[in-house]
């Protein structure tokens, strides 16, 4: 069991064959189950489809089931010798663009699907635009359903050409163009005889070789303090001093003998030891759940952050950031009072001002908005009551993005990256 | 499915492992609410699940003590291997155990007892644990749902809010984004807690035989008396009504999941020991729940309405 996890994403337009994709990946890794299959044999049979429906099952919900459509992030698991995956299996109606964002926002890679004979969707340049906002480091344009175009390769190119000319535009990191039919499995799990022209990976190859490692970021140490392991075991005077710093690390790498920076106080200090259960570790990386015991006995709580001194991140009550709307029943408007949980910290926060909203088609900056609604896209300034120590979200998805809650209904109304701390 | 078991090339540098990422992202999910929660519970029924988040509970707040109780919704008409693991799990873990039951209700005329051939107290459980949740002022409950396990558990969130009534609502689930999980509600409202949402079956053996975890004794084989019904072999016992054509015979079985004896079948199976139950799990086509809950097959989306109305 010593593979890792790559999670991703997949979008696409409502009939651009996404259920169909997910099904073949599980269903060619043999991760979906008799039982499984039985249900929506009899299910599809019942209701006089001609064909097993393979959207029944990933669509989990009864509602879902009713519309045809899906409503809801779903989560899907399977493996092969090389790693195991998580898809986050995301809504393709621009209605459920919060949950886009929601499932983009723990990916490592994106699918976006489009249909060969239709080209480039509305949606499709929402959804790449969205995972690029999102910082998912690896991006796959699949273009789908080749088998109606003939396996045409001057169609693949001429959408290729759109896409690449589109994403200029965009912050894409990793960009990679596989031609495929989900229906027929060409170049989804084995490369495609129908496709001689092309010669790169298979989707499943890709997903199995995209190197992830250097993704997250080990450069900067963010440790935000999450918990106080204070034993106090009364038959153990051993414990009785014990202070420790629970949390996961969220940038870098910490090594015992290290010397570290707390926010808010400034103070220096060294990092003794680092613990787990199971033992001392001699280094410590994102996503690392640990424990930090320091030389010096300084006052640290949850909310708190470490850091190395010459690497600091923000200590300010000032962010700008973009922001993806998700409330129904409240707008973003300027003098919005939230609560802001950012990191292992929660403060309250006024929306000072919003520069603009974004047109998520054509990328458009609208600066006369007055409000985000629903799936809204923008860019606002936030003052906290209290200091962040906050990271750009571009250099670190874990100390730079940010929940909006409102204080009245509890709700999480916005998910926000910081473009710029302080 | 089977392929993931076997080794593959070793990791990079500052890569984790499955089953490392998984423990990691767990133990964050268990100290956030430890944190955020003023009484949060852990639910415990012995099964193979719970018995890993206990382990996980146990290693987020090293070497301190699980900071929360940990609470069995018993039946009645749970195995008494199972019962009696608990209890020695439990007193080892040196954590508190309330008991919601089921039995009590049905004796204060709060539930009716369902009679009949498909007679189950699965779904009043539903009942004894809210109430349990309320009387306790619990304000977040840990499950060991996966959302492997399940179409509409594949829906669900890790920290998922429950109204005053216990009520799920998959239409209106609170977005969820990296790590960063809202924790707010009112007073009688809760949160149930899944950190084991990104697990898999395979995963879970696969941690149990890395921290040599305890198990109770039917999940691995042994001779019992059963007799079938639908395809599912259940157990020969008490509290369950048996039609005249239903004949008892002895088979070879384990368990591949823990709940009430009267809704949980044994699989036929000769492994008594872990690589054996994983090499078994690697090879099965049918999933646990569907191979050995009977209560999963009501309707198509059984699971779902008894999520709604407070089901873990």
């Amino acid at each position: 069991m010593s593979t890792d996890i790559l999670r991703f994403a997949t979008a696409g337009s409502v009939d651009d064959g996404k259920s169909t994709l997910i099904g073949r990946l599980l269903y060619d890794s043999k991760s979906i189950f008799e039982d499984q299959l039985d249900a929506v044999e009899r299910t599809s049979r019942t209701r006089g489809e001609e064909q097993t429906n393979l959207a029944l099952l990933t669509d989990g919900l009864r509602a879902e089931r009713e519309q045809g459509i899906t409503i809801d992030v779903a989560y899907r698991y399977f493996a092969t010798p090389r790693r195991t995956f998580i898809i986050a299996d995301t809504p393709g109606h621009i209605q459920y663009t919060r949950n886009m964002v929601t499932g983009a926002s723990t990916s490592d890679l994106a699918i976006i699907l489009v249909d060969a004979r239709k080209g480039l969707q509305e949606q499709s340049r929402r959804h790449a635009f969205l995972a690029t906002l999102l910082q998912v480091p690896h991006l796959v344009l699949a273009v789908n359903k080749m088998d109606l175009v003939d396996y045409d390769q001057q169609r693949f190119e001429e959408i290729k050409q759109e896409f690449s000319a589109f994403a200029t535009k965009l912050d894409v990191t990793d960009l990679t163009f596989i031609p495929l039919s989900a229906l027929h499995g060409d170049n989804v799990v084995d490369r495609s005889l129908n496709m001689p022209w092309y010669d790169g990976p298979s989707l499943l190859h890709h997903l199995e070789n995209v190197h992830i490692a250097s993704d997250r970021n080990l450069i900067d140490v963010r440790f935000p303090v999450q918990y106080v392991i204070r034993p106090h075991k009364a038959d153990d005077p051993e414990l009785h001093d014990y202070r420790g710093y629970a949390g996961q690390v969220a940038g870098g790498v910490l090594k015992p003998g290290d010397e570290v920076t707390h926010l808010p106080s400034g103070l220096d200090t060294r990092i003794a030891k680092i613990l787990t259960a199971d033992g001392e570790v001699e280094e410590a990386f994102s996503p690392m759940s640990v424990t930090l015991l320091l030389e010096d006995d300084i006052d640290i709580s949850r909310g708190d952050m470490i850091c190395r001194p010459n690497n600091k991140p923000a200590v300010t009550q000032d962010v700008d950031a973009m922001i993806c709307w998700m409330a129904e029943s409240r707008r973003l408007t300027p003098r919005s009072k939230l609560i802001i949980k950012h990191t292992t910290r929660t403060a309250k926060a006024v929306v000072r001002d919003l520069f603009y909203r974004l047109d998520v088609n054509t990328l458009h900056r609208d600066e006369d908005a007055t409000e985000l609604a629903l799936n809204e896209i923008g860019r606002v300034s936030l003052r906290g009551t209290q200091p962040l120590f906050a990271d750009e979200y571009k250099r670190n998805r874990m100390t730079g993005g940010f929940i909006l809650i409102d204080e009245g209904t509890n709700t999480t109304v916005a998910a926000g990256m910081i473009v710029q701390a302080g | 499915m089977s392929q993931a078991i076997q080794a593959s090339q070793p990791l990079g540098r500052y890569q984790l492992s499955q089953l490392d990422f998984l423990e990691a992202e767990a133990i964050f999910i268990m100290r956030e609410v430890a944190a955020e929660f003023e009484r949060p519970v852990l639910l415990f029924s012995g099964g193979k699940d719970s018995v890993v988040m206990l382990r996980l509970a146990e290693k987020a707040f090293w070497p301190g003590a699980i900071p929360f109780p940990v609470m069995h919704v018993d039946t009645g008409h749970n195995f008494p291997e199972v019962m009696e693991f608990r209890d020695r799990r439990v007193a080892e873990a040196g954590v508190r155990l309330v008991v919601a039951s089921v039995q009590e209700q049905i004796d204060a005329g709060k539930v009716t007892e369902p009679t009949g051939r498909w007679a189950s107290r699965n779904r009043l459980q539903t009942s004894a644990l809210l109430e349990a949740i309320e009387d306790n002022g619990f304000d977040a409950a840990f499950g060991g749902a996966r959302r492997d396990e399940e179409k509409a558990r594949a829906k669900e969130r890790i920290f998922s809010f429950r109204d005053e009534f216990g009520q799920w609502d998959p239409k209106n689930q609170r977005p969820e984004l990296w790590g960063t999980f809202n924790t707010r509600i009112d007073r009688g409202e809760h949160i149930r807690v899944f950190p084991l949402s990104n697990w898999t079956e395979l995963d879970i053996w696969g941690y149990i035989g890395r921290e040599r975890l305890d198990l109770p004794s039917i999940y691995f084989t042994h001779r019992r008396r059963v007799f079938e019904r639908d395809g599912i072999l259940l157990a020969d016992n008490p509290h369950i009504v048996r039609d005249d054509d239903e004949e008892l015979f002895e088979a070879t079985v384990r368990y591949r999941t823990v709940g009430d004896m009267t809704c949980t079948g044994a699989v036929r199976s000769t492994a008594d020991g872990l690589d054996e139950i994983m090499a078994e799990i690697a090879a099965t086509r049918i999933t646990e729940r569907g191979q050995t809950r009977a209560d999963d097959r009501s309707s198509e989306a059984a699971m779902e309405d008894r999520k709604r109305e407070g089901y873990f």
